[in-house]
């Protein structure tokens, strides 16, 4: 089945054990292609994964810290199919991640990101209120991964509404206008920490119970503030009346393939992505409930080598094909991040000996 | 200029001598993921149509813009 094929099928159809045989056979094509079209690609692999032979199952297949898109460009097309680049949105400090896309990526993650978010909304274009400000767009070249989160997630949206001025604060009559314009459902879409924005500016005074909510980029900006994951929904169904509240897990290095809450609060992964979650003290893969690293896994990245990411992520397997939202598959949860000392470690290790 | 061709000018700002039969959707300054949008907004607008998420996907010349129009039995020009 080729990654055309798969990405028409409903996005949550494949059993475990179909998925790891396609996943295992997509990812053998990917590391032998990016290994030929990237010389940095096969560079790292001759260095960390010397004798690397034929692999079959996904969690046999070599993987990057995502750090290293950080350290350097990866690509695997020339510069005249550049189409895209894509950045990290840099909260850590550590320099941006760069990815760079081709056309038919670009199309693909578009398309696959279509998929997800349809199993969600429904096929139809909603009226779409936007947790951010629209002078965040303004300048095209911070194409970062909330810009691109914004931009992807737009394509759902029709007659959008921007919530937020410049200086992130909620422009309330013109919502309320923009709610009384239109009946039925709404969409509304933001990174995590500005939803828990609006809502600290607008609680109790702005009805989104029709609204669809998906929000996404991380906790750490509200764990700081020791939100939890429940006070969070509780919160908004309090103070919106907003129930139909799903998380999204992505990250920039595997744009379109995100992993979306189901009911159950389960987080997903759809057919042409997958998670793994590795010990940290062997990098085996760990048993569901125990947390480690998280590896993220994609069939899409074709434009450069980042099919297979460690990521900075902690998180626990809850399963496979046995969530009791129906969907097929990996489920799992995200409980934070990587200590970033270890990080440091870890990515320190990979700078050295691709240096060499 | 037909109807459609004053959507596309309207929404991207394009300039007078605009080729549209080779107007494609990022190969040019004018036609970036944000004019999308505005784009899409406007083609919906004059000719009273909705497109759903697969059809905004895949808006992605003049040529298929007028291809889809055509598709629903609207005339592109006056």
């Amino acid at each position: 089945m080729d990654l055309d094929e798969i990405l028409r099928l409903p996005p949550y159809s494949l059993s475990a054990a179909d998925k790891r045989r396609i996943l295992g056979a997509g990812l053998a094509d990917l590391t032998r292609s990016h290994r030929r079209r990237c010389p940095q690609y096969a560079r790292l692999l001759d260095i960390f994964y010397p004798g690397l032979e034929d692999f079959r199952l996904p969690q046999e297949a070599p993987y990057l810290p995502v750090g290293l898109f950080k350290a350097r460009e990866l690509k695997s097309i020339p510069d005249s199919q550049v189409y895209k680049i894509l950045t990290s949105s840099g909260t850590s400090g550590s320099g941006l991640s760069r990815i760079v896309l081709d056309r038919e990526t670009a199309r693909r993650q578009a398309q696959a990101l279509g998929a997800i978010v349809a199993q969600a909304v429904g096929p139809a274009r909603l009226p779409m209120l936007v947790l951010d400000s629209a002078d965040f767009l303004k300048d095209r070249k911070n194409f970062n991964a909330r810009a691109a989160a914004i931009l992807g997630f737009s394509t759902f949206g029709l007659d959008h509404l921007y919530a937020f001025d410049s200086s992130l604060s909620a422009d309330l009559p013109a919502i309320e206008a923009w709610l009384r314009a239109h009946d039925g459902p709404i969409l509304v879409f933001g990174m995590t920490f500005l939803v828990w924005r609006l809502l600290e500016q607008t609680a109790g005074r702005l009805d989104l119970s029709r609204a669809v909510l998906i929000h996404g980029g991380g906790w750490k900006r509200l764990q700081e503030r020791a939100v939890t994951r429940l006070e969070f929904r509780k919160a908004l169904a309090d103070g919106w009346g907003a129930r139909r509240v799903y998380d999204y897990y992505g990250m920039v290095e595997q744009v379109g393939g995100v992993f979306l809450e189901c009911e159950h609060g389960w987080l997903h992964a759809p057919n042409f992505s997958d998670i793994l979650v590795r010990d940290p003290l062997t990098w085996k893969p760990a048993r569901a409930g125990e947390t480690g690293v998280i590896e993220a896994m994609s069939l899409l990245p074709e434009s450069y080598p980042g099919h297979c990411v460690l990521t900075e992520d902690l998180g626990a397997l809850g399963g496979e094909d046995g969530c009791s939202c129906g969907r097929r598959g990996t489920y799992f949860s995200v409980s934070g991040r990587v200590p970033q000392a270890q990080l440091r470690g870890c990515s320190d290790v990979y700078a050295e000996g691709a240096a060499a | 200029m037909n109807r459609l061709e004053r959507a596309f000018a309207e929404a991207l700002g394009l300039p007078a001598k605009t080729d549209f039969a080779a107007l494609e959707y990022s190969r040019n300054d004018y036609w970036d993921s944000v004019a999308h949008m505005r784009l899409v907004a406007e083609i919906e607008k004059t000719f009273g149509v909705r497109f759903d998420y697969e059809e905004v996907l895949a808006l992605s010349s003049y040529s298929k813009a007028a291809e889809m129009l055509k598709k629903r039995g609207l005339s592109v020009d006056d």
